[in-house]
């Protein structure tokens, strides 16, 4: 009897799939690792893995609409003679003229007015347009120190020191030669048309001690009168919140790895930090242990992009959050209506992420005047006006459904957990039971 | 004017004793300046190692601090001319934009980090990381600089009398360093370079600058950036 051996599909590796082949292909090619923009692609637990509550016999709703819900947020009165007030807790984290085109910053300005927010300046300064664009405007102040000098600190409203981001902690950045046109080059005194390395620690400060004595100096240069925030990224939550409390911070801005960068390498953005689901609780039992939680301001950014994320980020805490992916979508990032484009440069709508290129066909992440042009700055800052302002009603549509009059009263106790994971990230029980992963002895 | 500050001498040069006065008080009198006023010269006395002495200045002023300061003295100094009569601490001059900061000791890391223009004189010698990251300042030192000395250093001049450290001007890119002593090793991508004319010149002019007398332009070496590491290429990654 003769055996047929019967058809078995071909089985591809789990551990060698295709995107790992290409890599190895690319990487053998090129002689160079993958550098790329935006925050990590790999699913990591997320905000999606909460729900709320809602009310309940024993928790009533506020009337939508009709009962007020207060959606306004202080930022940095703990020294600050003027503090920050924000009419929506969601603001614009810090993306650099260079990163972005002129247009895009200016769209950025605009809708963060509109909508009653701050807007941050990135890794190469401010321009007249984006202070003239925004009515509260938060000056970074990062390694490189491009762009960094004392009237630009004066006219600023907000300063942060920024030590790490979500993309890359420990990571300093790159902008290619391709973007360097005469204007970022000027700003940031470097030859045209060369990268542009920004420096992953500060030239003059090493350690908490050092940051404490530097927030002095910052203070004493602006007259105590501006907020100052820490920006960290995601790494070691607890101690990193702990320590910029004890170094003097107003604010301290935690970023987790789903957060953008414009440009680093692949391999940091996919395997350096915590997702920002797990960052959260340890920033805030930080300041609670401190007694400092809500009198030091925790700003939670990375892969914000709905109200209800806004809302479950307040809910653990958190007393506002930012937006930079999410921003750079609803001014026109990855538009479809740019397909054919993308296609040309052998992506597609939704994954174009070679933003170090300066070929952004969105007009955004670019240099270039032509592809600029395209970007009309005062339509795109009204989308994202739009934008700020839905997520804020969602926001509160959540916060009255559980009977919340502020959003700064949403509380863990609203929330439940639809994995294990998420459970012990956020720390509030699996639905439907009462169990918190790590909590009660197991 | 606070009765603690107290006005001395004919000049109506204001005297404030950080050992009575805090520090707000300084900072905040040199940053209210009226214009046109002739009120612009300070003295510091009793500064016993306090940071951020004199930080932000906007104006033309002139201070005299007399002691050694801690971190961060005439930062981002904008215009002042600052003499400290003693040593200062790290980050001396940090990111300072225009003017005059003369430090008669030593000076600690950092000094003159970022600094985007004006002169920084250390008349004893500074430490490691002097002139890092520095963008268009003039920076001059008497005796010796420590390691890593004009780390990416971006343009400006850092003239040394004496000798420098390890790993001078390490991922340099524009800034001219010219040493006159001894350099223990030179940093990623920094090379010596002929000194030509033009160079001699350039340091003529600062030396005189800094009011140095007793050396000459030619007794210098000159070192700048071989430009090899200014757009990526995997192999040179063995540089860093």
């Amino acid at each position: 009897m003769s055996y047929h051996n019967p058809y078995t599909p071909p089985r591809k590796s789990a551990t060698f799939d295709d995107y790992t082949l290409a890599e190895i292909r690319r990487a053998a090619a090129t002689g160079i690792y993958d550098i790329r923009g935006a925050g990590t692609k790999r699913k990591v637990p997320h905000f999606d893995d909460l729900l709320f509550l809602g009310a309940s016999i024993s928790r009533y709703p506020l009337e939508g609409y009709r009962e007020k819900c207060d959606t306004s947020v202080v930022l940095g009165a703990r020294h600050a003679k003027k503090p920050i007030i924000l009419k929506t807790p969601i603001t614009i984290a810090g993306m650099s003229f260079g990163a972005l085109s002129g247009n895009a910053k200016e769209a950025l300005g605009r809708g963060a007015t509109i909508a009653g927010t701050s807007t941050t300046t990135g890794d190469g300064g401010m321009t007249d347009e984006e202070r003239g664009h925004s009515q509260t405007l938060v000056y970074q102040y990062l390694p490189s120190r491009y762009g960094m000098n004392p009237k630009d600190l004066r006219r600023a409203d907000a300063i942060e020191i920024v030590v790490g981001q979500g993309a890359k902690p420990g990571g300093g950045g790159m902008l290619l030669g391709q973007k360097i046109s005469d204007r970022v080059a000027n700003m940031r005194n470097l030859p045209k048309g060369i990268d542009q390395r920004s420096a992953c620690r500060h030239p003059d400060w090493t350690g908490p001690d050092d940051l404490e004595i530097k927030i002095l100096e910052l203070r004493e240069i602006t007259d105590w009168e501006k907020p100052i925030y820490v920006k960290v990224g995601g790494a070691r939550p607890y101690y990193d919140t702990a320590l910029a409390v004890k170094a003097g911070a107003d604010v301290v801005v935690l970023d987790g790895m789903q957060g953008g960068t414009a440009a680093t390498q692949d391999v940091f953005i996919e395997n350096v930090g915590m997702p920002t689901l797990a960052c959260i609780r340890p920033a805030v039992q930080a300041l609670q242990d401190l007694g400092m939680h809500r009198k030091v301001q925790l700003i939670i950014s990375g892969g914000i992009r709905s109200g209800a994320d806004v809302a479950k980020a307040l809910a653990l805490g958190a007393d506002a959050v930012a937006i930079g992916t999410a921003a750079l979508v609803a001014i026109g990032d990855n538009d479809p209506h740019w397909e054919e484009e993308y296609q040309k440069l052998g992506t597609t709508a939704g994954a174009y992420d070679d933003w170090h290129e300066g070929r952004d066909p969105a007009g955004i992440t670019t240099q270039d005047p032509e592809l600029s042009k395209r970007l009309d700055p005062v339509a795109a800052g009204r989308r994202l006006a739009n934008y700020l302002k839905v997520m804020t009603l969602e926001a509160q549509t959540i916060a009255r459904a559980c009977g919340k009059n502020h959003l700064h009263n949403l509380e863990p106790e609203d929330l439940v957990a639809l994995t294990i994971e998420a459970s012990a990230m956020a720390q509030v029980p699996l639905a439907g039971t009462s169990w918190i992963p790590g909590k009660g002895g197991f | 004017m606070d009765v603690s500050v107290k006005r001395e001498s004919l000049e109506a040069m204001r005297v404030f004793d950080l050992a009575t006065v805090p520090l707000r008080e300084l900072n905040s009198a040199l940053h209210t300046i009226a214009p046109g006023t002739n009120d612009t010269s300070f003295e510091v006395v009793n500064p016993r190692g306090s940071h951020s002495v004199a930080v932000g200045i906007d104006q033309p002023v002139t201070v005299e601090v007399r002691g050694s300061v801690g971190y961060y003295c005439a930062g981002m100094n904008d215009g002042g001319a600052v003499t400290v009569h003693g040593s200062a601490g790290p980050g001396v001059a940090e990111n300072m934009m225009s003017g005059t900061v003369v430090i008669e000791g030593d000076a600690s890391q950092y000094a003159g980090a970022t600094g985007r223009g004006g002169l920084l004189v250390i008349k004893g010698n500074a430490a490691s990381r002097c002139g890092i990251s520095m963008k268009g300042i003039d920076i001059v030192v008497h005796g010796n600089i420590g390691h890593m000395s004009a780390f990416m250093g971006q343009s400006g001049h850092l003239v040394v009398l004496g000798n420098a450290g390890d790993a001078l001007g390490d991922s340099l890119y524009e800034a001219k360093l010219f040493v006159r002593g001894e350099v223990k090793s030179l940093g990623a991508d920094c090379i010596q370079k002929e000194m030509k004319p033009k160079h001699l010149k350039l340091l003529a002019e600062l030396l005189e600058k800094a009011g140095v007398t007793d050396v000459r332009p030619e007794e210098f070496k000159r070192y700048g950036s071989a430009r090899t590491l200014y757009n990526f290429n995997i192999d040179n990654a063995d540089a860093y």
